[in-house]
Parts: C-alpha cells; structure tokens; sequence
C-alpha cells in the first residue's frame, strides 16, 4: 500500500470507537498464542464438536440446494421449534411470528436490545464482573454503563439495594447475565425476586443473556423472564452456542415482547438481513433431536466441575462454586498476586493460561477465570501445574508477611 | 452409582477412587468400597491401556476371522468356543448372528504367524467347519476413540 502522509486514518475514526478500551483479553491472547505447550483454560467455549446429527442436517440441507435467505425473522419452523423449546423447558410462551428473531448468536441479540431501547445519556445497569460485550455497546449507543459491584462474599448475587443505589431518572436497563461468565453464578430465588420487584418499581426493561441457561448443575434451568410480570420487560437473548456446542454456526435468537421486537427487527432487516439459512437449518436439528446431547455434555461438565473446586479448594485458593455455565472463579489472594500478575506468571512458569479476573470487570481484581470446557486429561495436568504455582507463590507471601 | 462408577473408569481407569468421588458427588471410602466389590464380583476384570502400537513402530498383525461351526447334537457352540478362546493368540471370540457363528479376533508378530495360526490350530479344531480370515489394514477407532491426530486444539486458546 502507497504511504500517503496527508492520509490520516485516526482523523477519520469516531470518538467513541477510539476511546473503547480493546479487550484486556485480547493482549493476553497474543501472549497465550506465542507461548508452546500451553494448556489454556481460557477458553470460552465447549471443548465437544456440534453432535454429529447436527452437522448431517446442514450437510443435508446444502445438498438439497438450501443457500437462499430466509425470512427476516429466520425460518417459520425454526421460530416455531424455539417457542416450542421456550414453552417445554422454561414455561415461556411467545408467539414464533411476532415475539421471536433468529440472530447472529447472542452475540447480535444483545447489540440488537440496547441499540433499540437506548437514548444517548441512558443509562445501563451492569452487575459485574460479567462478559466483556455489555459495557461496550452500551457505549457504542450513547448509554452510560453504570456498574453493579457483585463479591464472593455473597456468592456474586447482584444485591437488588446496590442495584436500587444506583438508579436514577436515566436508567432504562438492567442486564442480567445468569448462569454468569465469569463467575458461573446463577440467580437464587430470593434474588430474583428481589430485582423483579425493583425493575417493577423504577419501570426498568430487562436485558437476560441466558445464553448458559442449560449449563445448570443445580437442577432445571430458569429463565428471569418466567417470574412474575417480568416477560413483558424482559428481552430474552439466547442461542445455540453454549448448550450444544455450536459456537462457530453463530446463531441464536432473541424473545421479547411484540412491539420491542418488531423495532429490533427493523434493525436486523438493515444490517443483517436474516441469519444463515445452513446455520438455522442446524438450529433447527439441535431444537428436534438434540436435548439428549445437552444433557449428556452437561453431565460431562458437572463431573468437572466438582473435581476442579475441590482440586482448587485443596490447593488453598478460596473458590465460589459456580452452579452454571463452565467457569469456575477461584479468588488468589492468598498468592499475593493480582490477576494479571498471576495469569502472566502461571503462562510463563507452567504454561497453563486463565483468564485474569480484572478483564470482566473491577470486581473481578483478585479473582482468575478458568474454564472446566477442557478434556478431562488436561484439566488435571493443568491443575497439577496450578498446584505447584499456587505452593510457591502461597509461601513466598507468607515469608513476605513474616518478614 | 455402579454404573457411573464405570462409565468413568471405562473411559480412563488411571482415576482414583477419590477422583471419581468428587466428581460423582459421593463419599471417597464408598467408591473405594464400592470398586473393590466389583472387581471381586468380576464385573470389573482389568484395567487396561488403548494403546497406539503403530506409533511405537511396533509390527502386530491382526485378523478377524470368521469361524462356521458344525451343528452336533450334545456339542454347543459354548464348547467350540471354549476350545477356540484357550489360545493365547486369540483376543477376543464372540458369538454372531447371521452367515458364521464365531467371530474370533487373532493377533501375531506377522501375516505369517497369524495364517499358520489359522491353518494348523483354528481350522483344525473339531466341529469347526470352515474359517475365512480378514486382516485387519489399519485401525481408524477403538473403543470409541480415534486413532487419527486430528484432536489438536483447534479453539482459539483465550476468548471472553
Ligand atoms: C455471556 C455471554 N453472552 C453471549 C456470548 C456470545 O454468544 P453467541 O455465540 O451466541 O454469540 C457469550 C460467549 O462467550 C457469553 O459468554
């Protein structure tokens, strides 16, 4: 490319855009990737392939020539099969033609929901730590993120008076993002029902990223939407992704009430225009024939999981023990290590990679992400490796503390 | 909880009866407990290794061979396959359904050994009436796992 000095490309870039910090995770990827025999627990998506029954019916579906575009929604049975899946598994009821849109995975569903409702000097209700996409978008759309601090202390429960604390004239929107990435928390009844009185009271919306929603390990998945006069203000995002193993197929769906999702649809007719039809097509498989998968992935992740907290526990790292998602979230004060300190130096020293708890929020300063979506032979060549760092680190401290 | 129990050892019998109770849920001295009654029932009969010999640049020949057995009055296809499953060289016999009765996994050192294996000791045992041998060219999956190298970690190695 010809260098023209008078070109000055950063002139061109929106104010917004250029101060959006990039991803902590991201410098952290290029030092993961640049390091050799590395075990990664930082990996945000399940280790198992798309169940082969899925991928037949998109190998199935390109053979008889479907390459078109599809309705705008995303295809009437695939809406149908989602209804259907909302109704059997969370007691749910929407209407396939005018509550449900098929999306680019959650993903698109969640820029969906806040480019929608928000007005510039809006403001959204982030309990963090939490998945790194709300607070940018929110951003990119004019809102102010207002962020909810969640604590171990109270096993990262968003405490409805701090949501309360915190919400003024402005505030259109809570997001709720449970079973929660990082931390693998799920909402507790009391909890629930606490916020729903709150988003009630102020006349709040709800955004639920229940994108982990099958990931439970403490019995029946539940959707916020489902409590009692919350369906209404409550656009649910979901998908594929997670609960069976279909990240790189990128579809999901959004639910919401009839007049909120035909405005979301108004954007996703422009930008998108229908979500791929081999991607729905899949969707549509995983929906009729795939639920056994889940349960047995699920299964999988649950054996996982309990070795790993009591693995961590063992090791002396004080860890939360996540109901959802993969992730467990173990606190590493004890080391006496910040999270990039302790992520740097784990990489480094045992080549093991976590994600540094900070990249999720303040909240997550102490704290390491490490995800159990890991066969179960490396998980415990990594926590091996985990153990021996955490010994030393735990007696340098101690020594230091001692003088 | 026998049969989770097995299932986890099935797929990797290096777990420790402390392993596999954490993962289960269930107290460590009832897995223990547990595990020794089945092997002394033998429903647990070996702990074994998959192993890839060709990686090791080991020669092993296998066949399949497919046994017919003469129907006699008194004598059952339990007592051929008796006779059949004494030899060392044979690692598995099972009983088939359809155009044979025995189907008899056979492992040697060469393609000779295994087809004198066949001709002098198999073939020659009473009632068996005839024999027609498979070698096997190249194993692809065992026992549910894939012998190919393509399990590399194809994710990217940190992701929100
Ligand atoms: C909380 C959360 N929401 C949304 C997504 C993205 O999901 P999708 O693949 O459906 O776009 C992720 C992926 O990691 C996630 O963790």
């Amino acid at each position: 490319m010809s260098q023209n000095r008078n070109f000055e490309p950063q002139r061109f870039i929106s104010p917004v855009v250029k101060n959006l910090r990039p991803s902590g995770i991201r410098r952290f990827f290029d030092l993961v990737a640049n390091t050799k025999g590395v075990i990664s627990l930082g990996v945000g998506e399940p280790d198992f392939v798309t169940p082969w029954h899925i991928r037949e019916a998109c190998v199935q579906a390109l053979e008889r020539g479907y390459t078109m575009y599809t309705s705008n929604l995303g295809m009437p049975e695939l809406r149908r099969a989602v209804a259907r899946y909302l109704e059997e598994r969370f007691g749910l009821s929407y209407h396939p033609d005018k509550q449900i849109l098929v999306t680019i995975g959650a993903s698109e569903a969640v820029d969906l929901a806040l480019r929608t409702v928000l007005n510039p000097g809006d403001e959204v209700l982030i309990p963090e730590p939490c998945y790194v996409s709300y607070k940018p978008i929110t951003l990119l759309c004019g809102g102010v993120p207002v962020e909810v601090p969640t604590t171990q202390a109270r096993n990262f429960q968003p405490n409805p008076q701090e949501i309360e604390k915190r919400i003024s004239p402005k505030t259109k929107l809570l997001i709720l993002c449970y079973p929660n990435n990082p931390t693998g928390a799920v909402l507790d009844e009391d909890t629930m029902m606490a916020i729903a009185r709150v988003v009630e009271k102020y006349n709040l919306l709800v955004l639920a990223d229940e994108i982990y929603a099958e990931l439970r390990y403490d019995g029946p998945p539940v959707s916020f939407a489902s409590l009692p006069g919350m369906q209404e203000r409550t656009i649910l995002a979901s998908g594929f992704s997670k609960a069976f193993a279909m990240t790189g197929w990128r579809i999901g769906y959004v639910a919401a009430h009839p007049e909120l999702l035909a405005a979301m649809v108004k954007i996703h007719q422009y930008t998108i225009l229908c979500a791929p039809i081999m991607s729905q097509m899949a969707a549509l498989e995983a929906l009729q024939h795939g639920l056994k998968d889940i349960s047995y992935m699920v299964e999988q992740y649950d054996q996982r999981r309990r070795l790993v907290v009591s693995r961590l526990r063992d090791m002396g790292l004080d860890c939360f023990e996540p109901k959802g998602a993969f992730y467990v979230f173990p606190s590493i004060s004890v080391t006496g290590l910040s999270s990039e300190e302790f992520a740097e130096r784990l990489l480094k020293e045992e080549k093991v990679a976590v994600v540094p708890g900070n990249a999720f929020g303040p909240s997550g300063e102490g704290f390491i992400r490490c995800s159990y979506a890991t066969s179960l032979q490396e998980l415990m060549e990594a926590l091996n490796r985990i153990e021996r760092f955490v010994a030393r680190y735990t007696r340098l401290a101690k020594a230091v503390a001692h003088g | 909880m026998r049969k989770n129990i097995l299932k986890l050892l099935e797929n990797n019998s290096k777990l420790s009866p402390k392993e596999i109770a954490l993962m289960l849920g269930l107290p460590p001295d009832e897995v223990a407990r547990e595990i020794a009654e089945m092997e002394k029932e033998k429903i647990i009969l070996r702990y074994t290794t998959l192993i890839n010999w060709e990686k090791v640049g080991e020669e092993e020949v296998s066949a399949l061979i497919d046994v017919k057995v003469t129907p006699q009055r008194d004598v059952g296809f339990d007592e051929v396959a008796a006779r059949i499953y004494q030899y060392p060289e044979v690692k598995s016999v099972f009983l088939m359904s359809g155009s044979y009765d025995l189907s008899v996994l056979v492992q040697g050192k060469s393609l000779k050994e295994v087809a004198s294996f066949v001709a002098q000791k198999l073939a020659t045992i009473e009632h068996v009436q005839s024999t027609v041998t498979h070698f096997i060219l190249k194993k692809y999956k065992q026992d549910g796992v894939i012998f190919e190298d393509q399990i590399t970690e194809r994710r990217q190695v940190v992701q929100p």
